[in-house]
């Protein structure tokens, strides 16, 4: 079976160079615009600081008795979110509370819920409590991962091709970084720690894809001296393509498995996962490679 | 790449093998007698997330061991002048932490320069107005001291959680002062934080019945005197229900440093318990001194400036015993017996970060995390017999044999497998695919060209090998990055990440390329199936 033939296929990628690029800036700004309007990322209480408690309950029991049962705890602004399965009956408590002790905050909770639905019927499931002092260290930490991550491949590149081909993947990484995060701002989605690990993971399969297309490009430049720089890369883009939309293919496969079997806390790594690969194939594909053209040293 | 087909066939049977064996226990569950003397018995050691338990961050406040360190210090030299004769007016710690002394004389200052030069070297002179002088404790002294209250914290915690009695505890000092505690399986987090975070300073004081603490005035309080309170807490809600003033003298006749052993008792006639304290033979002797000084008068206990009980002392008590009593609970004893024994913290400590999996959150994920990797491995392995029929077969015996080796690795390496961890897996299963997609497609290109199959193969390989090196060095980096900035489940992620690629790198290359070697050895192919 086979999807393209990469001889026979000559699509010109390079000539509508223009074309993505603004595609793409368009894509970033919309996410800039929404961090912009949102005033920020939505943060869980990994960076933002606060508690969250899951809980499950045996009986029958709805968001607004959850609700008006925790009304007594003065706790400030609470949400509660349901999980998808409503037949669970569970659900995700979250306070993001500064004012006072943390510590203490989900004891309280679990005795009311315990006094207002009857301890066995209660089941918590997951406490989490991170101080302010953590939720900053954890922000910073996570900044700074990304940071080195693409500085650690910046030099990697630059060892390994050229200078402008490190720049064109670190364009690209920072392409797919922006506009998966900016999906997160538009859509309001929760922002937390293992997002900030898919991120990473994206950096890296992005990458993947970028360095195959590279080293055909690497390869090319060798041989036939038919084609011109920009001939060449085009030619490569369309000899790698078939690889990189099957590999795109496959993990696409096991994430989609992720997202919609791997549970609470992996679904929204998985969702960043599936932005993030779509929109790596497409850098990899329609961005990598024409910022390294537009860094070709113009000949006199 | 070596050329003998047996030897690189040898190469795959042991490392599988191998692997095979690393995973025996895990996936026996039980082991027999003799696999123990021969092989390893570890199995894949599941992280928090998995198996349910308590994580706790906390920040042990040096700055306040460092102030009762120079307290104490300070108390020491105040004896030391009296001796040597330098009249002093005042020495005190001020707010800053600095020692202030106020000479009675300001021509002594000299005298009391090289006299605290030669006996208290750790203490550096700040300043001196006419008869006030300040001094500090030098920098290295303070980060000997601080480092000693992290440490000695370190310890008491330990000692704590092996007396309470947890299943491989995991406790790290960590920087900026901050230890990290995890304990797998524990799922009472308040009762945890308190046996782990308690300062759990006992000390005896006496009470002055002089005055009644309610109507008690600052001015009368002066120095020496200071109210604290007894404090009955609703057993369920811990909220507190009652308080009760004492009006004690401020100095502490003794503190729970001389205690040997503390147990549980129950009281005979309600059985309520309290905690029996032992002295040691130093302990037994000040306490014996004390109470023989202040028969009749009321001696309260106080536990982290609550006061448990304020007995009567009705005679001297030479025996070296004590009892904290109050309204505990069975469990509260039982803890507080504990913390006595292990001893106190040498400074308060904030808790910082918690988090607590219960058992049966864990076990869901268990399951979620299975199920996802068997769809994910099944949708892959369909696809790529589809599009690459026999060959695709050998990817995915590559695939099946990755696998393999990450699990076992991580039994090896007793990496705790978690949640993320298995979601690495996963996305691993899709990702180490790609080594082999990149060779067979150009494989298939160099079929295209005309070349035979062997010879296909050969450039197939040749050619994707440097490409599947430097794509795969990146994803690397950024899985290392991510093992060095992330905490907890997160680390478990880099870990599966990075030993997915790295043996995909051995199976997707050296396994499948020795299948093919060994099919065409055998009958020369005319035809490649991919």
């Amino acid at each position: 079976m086979q999807f393209f033939n990469s001889d026979k296929m000559n699509v010109d990628f390079i000539g509508k160079r223009r074309l993505f690029m603004i595609v793409s800036a368009i894509a970033i700004l919309v996410g800039l615009a929404s961090l912009m309007v949102r005033g920020g990322l939505n943060y869980g209480i990994d960076f933002a600081g606060g508690t969250m408690v899951q809980v499950r309950f045996a009986n029958d029991v709805g968001s607004d008795e959850l609700r008006q049962a925790l009304a007594g705890v003065d706790m400030g602004d609470v949400s509660i979110q349901q999980f998808e399965d409503e037949e669970a009956h569970e659900f995700l408590i979250r306070v993001e509370k500064s004012k006072t002790d943390l510590v203490g905050l989900s004891d309280e909770i679990k005795v009311v819920l315990d006094e207002v639905f009857g301890s066995e019927n209660v089941d918590i499931r997951r406490v989490e409590m991170v101080g302010p002092k953590v939720g900053k260290d954890l922000r910073r930490q996570g900044m700074l991962a990304i940071l080195y991550a693409m500085i650690g491949i910046l030099i990697y590149i630059t060892l390994r091709f050229e200078f402008r081909f490190a720049l064109g993947a670190i364009v690209a990484l920072a392409h797919d970084v922006m506009i998966t995060v900016g999906v997160f701002a538009l859509l309001n989605k929760e922002f937390s720690l293992p997002i900030v690990a898919a991120l990473l993971a994206i950096v890296g399969y992005s990458l993947n894809d970028t360095i195959v297309v590279y080293d055909r490009i690497r390869e090319n430049m060798k041989g036939s001296g038919k084609l011109d720089f920009i001939g060449t890369v085009n030619r490569s883009i369309n000899q790698t393509i078939s690889r990189t939309i099957l590999t795109s293919l496959t993990t696409m496969l096991v994430l989609v498995s992720l997202f919609f079997l791997g549970g609470g806390v992996i679904h929204d790594f998985a969702f960043a996962m599936i932005i993030g690969v779509l929109v790596g194939t497409y850098s990899s594909i329609f961005i990598a490679s024409p910022v390294v053209i537009s860094m070709q040293p113009k000949k006199k | 790449m070596i050329k003998s087909v047996k030897l690189r066939l040898a190469i795959v049977l042991v490392s599988v093998v191998l692997a095979l064996i690393y995973l025996f226990p895990t996936m026996s569950g039980k082991v027999p007698g003799w696999w123990g003397n021969i092989f390893p018995t570890e199995k894949i050691h599941l992280g928090l997330d998995l198996q349910g338990g308590i994580h706790l961050l906390m920040e042990v406040d040096v700055e306040k061991a460092m102030h009762v360190s120079t307290d104490r210090m300070t108390d020491s030299v105040k004896r030391m002048l009296l001796e040597e004769k330098i009249k002093v007016l005042e020495v005190t710690q001020t707010e800053t932490g600095t020692v202030k002394f106020i000479l009675e004389d300001a021509s002594e200052l000299e005298h009391l320069q090289t006299f605290l030069e030669e006996r208290v070297p750790a203490w550096e002179h700040m300043s001196t107005q006419g008869p006030v002088i300040h001094y500090l404790v030098s920098e290295k002294d303070q980060d000997r001291i601080e480092k000693l209250a992290l440490d000695q914290a370190v310890e008491t915690m330990r000692n704590r959680i092996d007396q309470f009695g947890v299943a491989e505890p995991e406790i790290r000092v960590q920087a900026n002062n901050r230890i990290l505690v995890q304990l797998p399986g524990i799922k009472d987090t308040r009762r945890a934080i308190d046996l782990i975070g308690k300062t759990a300073l006992l000390e005896f004081k006496l009470v002055n019945d002089q005055f009644d603490p309610t109507k008690i005035t600052v001015a009368e309080l002066g120095n020496n005197l200071e109210v604290l309170y007894e404090q009955t807490r609703d057993p369920e809600t811990n909220a507190v229900i009652s308080r009760r003033p004492y009006v004690l003298e401020k100095k502490s006749l003794m503190t729970g440093e001389y205690i040997s052993n503390a147990n549980v008792r129950f009281n005979s006639q309600f059985g309520e318990p309290y905690v029996s304290l032992e002295f040691n033979s130093q302990g037994a002797k000040l306490f014996d001194k004390i109470t023989a000084a202040s028969v009749k008068r009321r001696l309260a206990i106080i536990l982290d400036n609550n006061v448990y009980s304020a007995p009567v002392i009705q005679e001297r008590i030479s025996g070296g015993q004590a009892q904290v009593s109050g309204r505990f609970t069975a469990k509260e004893a039982h803890d507080l017996a504990i913390v006595l024994r292990a001893g106190a913290l040498p400074a308060p400590i904030q808790i910082l970060e918690q988090r607590a999996v219960g058992p049966s959150l864990g076990r869901d994920s268990i399951r979620n995390g299975f199920v996802s990797m068997v769809v994910g491995f099944l949708l892959v392995v369909v696809f790529m017999v589809i599009y690459y029929r026999l060959s695709g077969l050998v990817a995915n015996l590559a695939l099946v044999l990755n696998l393999l080796f990450i699990m076992s690795i991580l039994a090896l390496a007793q990496a705790a497998l978690t949640l993320p961890g298995i979601a690495g897996i996963v996305l691993t299963i899709g990702m180490a695919v790609d080594a082999n997609v990149l060779i067979f497609e150009r494989i298939r290109e160099e079929l295209r060209f005309g070349k035979t199959p062997r010879a296909g193969i050969e450039s197939g390989y040749g050619k994707a090998f440097l490409t599947i090196m430097d794509a795969n060095v990146t994803t690397l980096i950024a899985a290392i990055v991510l093992y060095q900035y992330g905490t907890g489940p997160i680390k478990g992620f880099a870990v599966t990440l990075s030993l997915g690629i790295v043996s995909s790198l051995y199976t997707a290359i050296f396994v499948t390329r020795l299948v093919f070697d060994i099919v065409a050895e055998r009958n020369p192919l005319k035809k490649l199936s991919i």
